[in-house]
């Protein structure tokens, strides 16, 4: 990782998980959403993306999590509103490769790159993973959703 | 054997407790979700395959007769170590999970009818849960709970609020694995006794803390693993009285548990408890039992008792004192498990951050619902640290807990990630 002061890391984890910014679920047909719970712990959460003409407009979950699952699945939100599928695919790519300890993209990250480490307890990255891999289903959904419409046509 | 005088001693036995973890020598306190292993039972497993090695109840020859001899001894062995009347009283299974799910199966379908009721209990665990929910689903065979004091106990009263005559069958543990209390085995099983209901008790958190007397808890049947008691993963014991052993019909077939069979689908099956134990067993595993029974017994249940309370008590004290932030649930269960959280600043920190934390000083913990999911409701909570104590454990291992919790704050959790 760059030379950022681990400290620095450490709040942005911690802002973000005792004030969450999109930890709110929206009632709403316009949104899909994806239900993940772990099988090996308790985190139980829900993702949902607003998805219009290709662009995901809104973003958000909600659940029981832990530290890292809140933290991590809330800078996804903010990283990925306002995105294109294809550019918050890459979002998502550049940050399994992070966490895989492959050469990735630190400035598309923005502050994902304070889970950078996060595999220095190895048994913790599916906390960092869970809501990154349900927002990945959704947009794969989409392009199933894409797909019918086709076969519709 | 005074354990506190021979811990030393003890732990020498322990070859995994010379490794590190984290860089710390290992604190392992995580004994309700397994225990760790003495250099005899390793050994007797190790010599089945470097010598022993023939298959059981086969050959005619001189290795297959004494794996025979030592397997039926192994089985005699667990007879002596609860109480059972006799050997024939014990299967050898794959552990606590297998034999429950064997009794839910044999007994839903062979003795139970459409409306009966098993009783159940909030704290129980998935494996004494799950299996006769799964088993009841067809016949229409409700599972109903005895609701928990608000500590989080089985009472008798509890048990009498939601007793009826529809209830056919009692599945319990005799020691919870989130709190660790012990249920009034005894006096429901007399309860039991009278209005014929079998009981059914799930003995993985109990055998091997508490001498166990299963003819003087006059109950049915009783569970357990192996690997909870020093012993090898894969081997556990399904123990219930000869009579309905006889009665009731296994739940898997094939060889070694038949007798004679022929195309017309004419089966004989071999005698109790033989019928119950189809294809080759985990032989090395009911060795290995034995040898942990052996292990156990030298160092005496009663002696493993006080002494894991004495830890616990040495826990709760310190903690009254320094450890303002911990929220101890089960302070007067009368056994090795401690189960809490930690507060910062009055929120909860999540017990896996928790965990976690503790794991970057050398300390082995579980974090979760402890496969416990209807418990979270009752103390409500998303989930709680557990951590359990064993013989081979010290104060020093419990004081380098508190020692941690102390520093266990939101920060020093992530601190952990960089």
């Amino acid at each position: 990782m760059s030379g950022i002061d681990p400290k620095y890391l450490r709040e942005i984890i911690m802002d973000h998980y005792q004030y969450p910014r999109n930890k709110t679920l929206k009632d709403s047909q316009e949104y899909d959403s994806r239900h993940m719970a772990s099988e090996s712990c308790i985190d139980d959460i829900t993702v949902q993306a607003k998805i219009r003409n290709g662009i995901i407009e809104d973003a958000d979950f909600d659940g029981i999590a832990c530290t890292i699952s809140t933290a991590s699945t809330d800078i996804l939100c903010e990283l990925v509103k306002g995105k294109s599928i294809e550019q918050a695919r890459e979002i998502i790519d550049n940050y399994r490769k992070m966490i895989d300890q492959k050469p990735y993209d630190e400035d598309i990250l923005e502050e994902a790159v304070a889970f950078s480490t996060v595999g220095k307890q190895a048994n913790r990255i599916k906390c960092a993973t869970i809501g990154w891999n349900a927002m990945s289903e959704i947009l794969d959904d989409q392009d199933h959703k894409g797909q019918e419409v086709e076969a519709h046509e | 054997m005074d354990i506190e005088k021979n811990i030393e001693k003890i732990r020498a036995d322990f070859p995994i407790l010379k490794r590190t973890m984290s860089n710390y020598p290992v604190d392992y306190l995580d004994n309700c979700a397994t225990t760790l292993k003495p250099r005899q039972m390793i050994d007797t497993v190790v010599n089945y395959y470097t010598y022993l090695g023939a298959n059981a109840h086969r050959g005619d020859y001189e290795m297959s007769a004494q794996v025979d001899f030592h397997y039926e001894e192994a089985r005699k062995r667990t007879a002596q170590f609860i109480h059972a009347a006799s050997e024939k009283e014990i299967v050898f299974t794959s552990g606590s999970t297998e034999s429950l799910n064997i009794l839910a199966m044999a007994i839903t379908n062979q003795k139970l009818q459409e409306g009966d009721v098993v009783l159940s209990t909030q704290s129980e665990h998935a494996s004494s849960v799950l299996p006769w929910l799964e088993a009841g689903e067809s016949k229409g065979v409700e599972v109903r709970f005895i609701p928990l004091t608000p500590e989080g106990k089985v009472t008798v009263e509890n048990f009498l609020s939601v007793l009826d005559e529809k209830v056919k069958v009692v599945a319990i543990a005799q020691v919870s694995n989130v709190l660790g209390y012990e249920a009034p085995v005894k006096e429901i099983a007399r309860i039991c006794r009278e209005k014929g209901i079998l009981t059914v008790i799930d003995g993985a958190q109990s055998v091997a803390h508490l001498p166990v007397d299963v003819q003087d808890l006059d109950i049915d049947f009783f569970v357990f693993s192996a690997h909870k008691m020093c012993g090898p993963t894969g081997i556990g014991v399904l123990w219930g009285r000869f009579a309905l052993l006889e009665e009731l019909t296994p739940v898997f077939f094939g060889g070694e548990s038949n007798a004679r069979f022929n195309r017309c689908g004419n089966l004989v099956l071999k005698k109790t408890p033989f019928k119950y134990e189809s294809g080759t067993q985990p032989i090395e595993g009911a060795l290995g039992m034995k040898a942990a029974m052996d292990y156990i017994d030298t160092i005496g249940k009663e002696n493993i008792h006080k002494y894991e309370l004495a830890l616990k008590h040495h826990f709760l004290k310190r903690a009254e004192a320094e450890l303002p932030r911990v929220k101890i649930y089960n302070p007067d269960a009368q056994s090795g498990i401690i189960t809490f959280n930690v507060y910062d600043d009055g929120k909860l920190i999540f017990p896996q951050d928790v965990a976690s934390f503790l794991n970057s000083r050398g300390i082995a913990v579980r974090s979760g619902e402890h496969c416990a999911k209807l418990l979270g409701e009752h103390i409500d909570v998303p989930g709680t640290v557990r951590a359990s104590a064993y013989f081979y454990n010290t104060f020093e291992d419990i004081d380098r807990l508190v020692d941690a919790l102390k520093d266990c704050t939101f920060t020093n959790c992530l601190d952990i990630f960089f």
